[in-house]
């Protein structure tokens, strides 16, 4: 069964990469990031049977920075948003090169 | 094997809206199948034992994380112009190529031998008994305030930092 699990969390995680890649909406990019964090929980609950109970101590302290990386994350898109009109990723380019 | 039908189910239900995520144009939608995924796995985690866990992600990711994502993309207005904001096709076969063959690495890695780097193993038994003995939250709730003190105030001092960092940036004149 932990095959599975672990599995199902590289499933859910290479989804993700793929979408950072392949999107161009800086909030859906960031959404696809929640999902990658998601899936490393998975790998880390399914593990926890195995290796201790520390491993869902480790999910919540990854949930709590998930919190405030959204809130930060957000934030800027905000900031972004006020400067060009536009969540697309196209007009970022000012740190492009 | 109820459980093993019960976590094929929800595993299909997660990469279906995971999937759904990536592809719909309307971000109101992709954070609508996010939310879907962890409900998902809210229950898997539930499946595998991590109670305290499966409803921690159903009230802060689903409850508070996306709430936040849809407050933003109302705010910012952004459902009515769906302009295709996928990526030209050569960047499409780059994500699907990379994300094949991370998923083949992890897979490898997965499979070689899923429990070598984990040094001591306690066994399912030891969890369960930790469980049964404090309750779900008790048996998360004891190694963090003891073990993890640190670890806990930390993040507290990190979600100060957050709070003060978001209210700096999208305020708008400082």
């Amino acid at each position: 069964m932990l095959t599975y699990y672990l599995g199902l969390s590289a499933i859910l995680f290479s989804i993700g990469v793929a979408g950072v890649i392949v999107r161009r909406n800086a909030i859906i990019m960031f959404m696809c990031i929640e999902l990658m964090l998601n899936a490393v929980n998975l790998s880390f609950i399914a593990l926890s049977p195995y290796a201790g109970i520390e491993g869902q101590v480790f999910v919540f302290f990854v949930i709590a920075v998930a919190a405030a990386e959204a809130a930060v994350g957000l934030a800027i898109i905000i900031a972004l948003f006020r400067h060009v009109e536009s969540v697309d990723v196209r007009n970022f380019s000012l740190l492009r090169w | 094997m109820l459980t093993d039908i019960l976590f094929f189910f929800f595993a299909g239900i997660a990469i279906f809206c995971g999937i759904m995520v990536v592809t719909r144009r309307n971000p109101v939608a992709s954070a609508l199948w996010l939310i879907g995924t962890f409900f998902a796995l809210a229950a898997i985690y539930t499946l595998i034992g991590a109670f305290f866990i499966g409803v921690i992600q159903i009230l802060v990711y689903a409850g508070a994380i996306m709430v936040l994502f849809l407050f933003v993309i109302m705010l910012l207005n952004l459902g009515n112009d769906y302009q295709p904001d996928l990526r030209s096709r050569a960047w499409m076969i780059t994500a699907g190529g990379s994300g094949l063959v991370l998923l083949a690495i992890l897979g490898r890695v997965f499979a070689a031998d899923t429990t070598a780097p984990l040094g001591r193993l306690t066994g399912p038994e030891a969890v369960a008994t930790q469980v049964a003995e404090y309750g779900a939250v008790g048996a998360i709730a004891r190694p963090m305030y003891t073990d993890y003190m640190i670890v806990l105030q930390v993040t507290g001092l990190l979600l100060l930092v957050a709070v003060v960092g978001a209210v700096m940036l999208a305020k708008r004149r400082v």
